[in-house]
């Protein structure tokens, strides 16, 4: 099998694992890896700019806020059914992406990341101000009925499952494809050096434009697909800490990596479940473990697995 | 007819001024070496050629076109490649993604060909920043040749290579003369006497003198500046 048949073949089974996985699973775990599945999509996102191209935005919750929000006041507020509410949260998604990386990518290293963090404090804090449409700091609930397609609930366990499964296997399947194409070869290039990529002619502004926007929409994406599949829309999704968590799923999982941050969300909402129930100083444990990992496998789970035993993962 | 040609060419850092009203011309399918002693302001000029250093004052012009606004990704896109003095490869990738995102396009047969003109094929899979210094000039030279460039800009590719490995480039240049317009920055004299057609030398950032291996060889300015045999 060449590379990309590889590349193939462990993308799908994966999925197909995760169809079964669907239907075997007990409920309590099935609704956990639905919630996983959402949030794994927002990894992915964050991970084309992080672990691929090499910039390191302290923001994403901006991206993945103005999805949810974007979908959700379009049902809430504009009434409108589940599909065009997600086109719009994805439209919002992609047009603050551009406006903020034509912004942010006029400044490097440092200077990116405080400018995606103040960025998203400003998202936030509109998110609160403008609380008679946004409802403020409570967020508001989308009403159960309206969260179907074409008669389907997704309220209901097994539809929802496979809704998040389908989003995850999307935004999976587009950016595994997009790392075997020359653009995201040329992201590579970016991150490991800027300089020889330019001198070989190639446009890194734009391949960094492009990366941001698919970063954020896929993001945004992933924020939509929340309020649609657990009906609520707070400011806590715009806040610091949903910038904070896709970086250490991915620092988790593997950087660089495609399936990392799917197995980065799932270790880290596992270790927190887990040790809830054994402790009420969870995130003592979980923070431990967070030590541990980065002192002992610092490529992520997934990247250890590719530096020690599987070079050809993508 | 001239591929390359700088009116004034000036780099200034601070009080200094790195390269001097450069003049220079360039003609298509020519090898022409510039040398001159550290410091002269060979990589300077030639950065300023390929867009890498902004220009203080002057103009470049490549294939008849005034290039001096454009980035350096679009000149590059023109026909130019540039190799660094400095190596600059992409040291936690293998050879074949180095040499891949050189061409534009990972077919195997092609990767695997523009490795072997300097005899690193056998090494396609092997991370770019494990290999000896020497073998990564190579992998550098490699890139710069796989792009099938109209102007290729060496700054200084012997530097860290065997005496074997010289005279393995020296080939490699020759066959490639003719095709491709080489600009050589080099040290090594019997290399540059060896490759080239014309030679520029360059010495505080002004061009001291310009012309046939031979002519430069018997030239006295040259002599006392830089050759130093006397
Ligand atoms: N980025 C820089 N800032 C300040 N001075 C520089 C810089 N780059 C080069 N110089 C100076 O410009 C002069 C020419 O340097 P360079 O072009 O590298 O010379 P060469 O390649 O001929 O050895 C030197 O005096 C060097 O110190
Ligand atoms: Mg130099």
């Amino acid at each position: 099998m060449n590379l990309d048949a590889r590349s193939v073949a462990l993308h799908l089974g994966l999925i197909a694992v995760l169809i079964v996985l669907g239907f075997v699973l007990p409920t309590y775990h099935q609704g956990n890896l639905a919630r996983i599945l959402v949030l794994a999509t927002y990894a992915v996102g964050y991970n084309v700019l992080f672990g691929y191209t090499g910039l390191l935005s302290l923001g994403h919750a901006m991206f993945f806020a103005a999805g949810m929000y974007g979908c959700g006041m379009a049902m809430h507020l504009g009434g409108l059914t589940v599909i065009p509410a997600f086109v719009i949260g994805l439209i919002c998604a992609a047009a603050l992406s551009a406006v903020v990386a034509l912004l942010a990518l006029r400044t490097i290293g440092v200077a990116f990341m405080i400018v995606t963090l103040m960025f998203a404090q400003s998202v936030y804090l509109t998110a609160l101000y403008l609380g008679e449409w946004t409802g403020g700091d409570e967020g508001f609930v989308i009403a159960q009925a309206t969260r179907q397609i074409a008669g389907y609930a997704l309220t209901e366990p097994l539809t929802r499952y496979f809704a998040a499964l389908t989003l995850f296997a999307v935004a999976l399947l587009i950016t595994a494809r997009m790392m075997q194409m020359s653009f995201g070869r040329v992201l590579i290039g970016v991150r490991e050096n800027e300089e020889r990529t330019r001198m070989l002619g190639y446009d890194v502004f734009r391949h960094k434009l492009g990366a941001v926007i698919i970063s954020g929409t896929i993001a945004g994406a992933a924020g939509a697909g929340y309020a649609v599949l657990f009906g609520y829309v707070g400011a806590t999704f715009a806040s610091v800490q949903y910038s904070i968590f896709p970086l250490l799923w991915v620092l988790l999982g593997g950087m660089g990596t495609t399936i990392g941050p799917l197995i980065g969300v799932a270790f880290m909402f596992y270790l927190i479940d887990y040790a809830s129930g054994v402790t009420n100083a969870y995130m003592l444990i979980a923070g431990a473990a967070l030590v541990l990992l980065t002192l002992f496998a610092r490529a992520g789970i997934v990247g250890e697995i590719r530096n020690r035993w599987v070079p050809w993962l993508p | 007819m001239m591929l390359l040609e700088t009116k004034g060419l000036t780099r200034i850092y601070g009080g200094l001024r790195a390269v001097d009203k450069v003049d220079y011309t360039l003609a298509k399918g020519e090898i022409h070496a510039l040398i001159g002693p550290n410091g002269a302001g060979k990589s300077t000029f030639v950065g300023m050629v390929s867009g890498r250093i902004p220009i203080s004052e002057g103009e470049v012009w490549f294939d008849g076109e005034n290039v001096t606004a454009l980035p350096a990704h679009a000149r590059i896109q023109r026909g130019m490649a540039y190799t660094f003095q400095i190596t600059a490869i992409y040291a936690r990738l293998n050879l074949f993604d180095n040499v891949a995102l050189a061409l534009g396009k990972r077919d195997k047969a092609t990767v695997l060909a523009a490795l072997d003109r300097v005899g690193l094929a056998d090494r396609a899979s092997r991370i770019a920043g494990d290999l000896a210094y020497g073998h990564q000039r190579l992998l550098e030279i490699a890139m710069g040749v796989a792009q099938n460039p109209r102007l290729l800009i060496l700054d200084e590719p012997t530097q860290g290579l065997a005496e074997g490995e010289i005279e393995d480039f020296n080939a490699l240049i020759k066959e490639l003369a003719g095709d491709t317009t080489i600009l050589l920055i080099e040290h090594n004299m019997s290399v540059v006497m060896a490759l080239s057609d014309e030679i520029t030398v360059l010495d505080t950032g002004r061009i001291l003198a310009r012309g046939t291996p031979d002519e430069i060889h018997a030239n006295a300015d040259v002599q006392n500046a830089y050759l130093g045999t006397g």
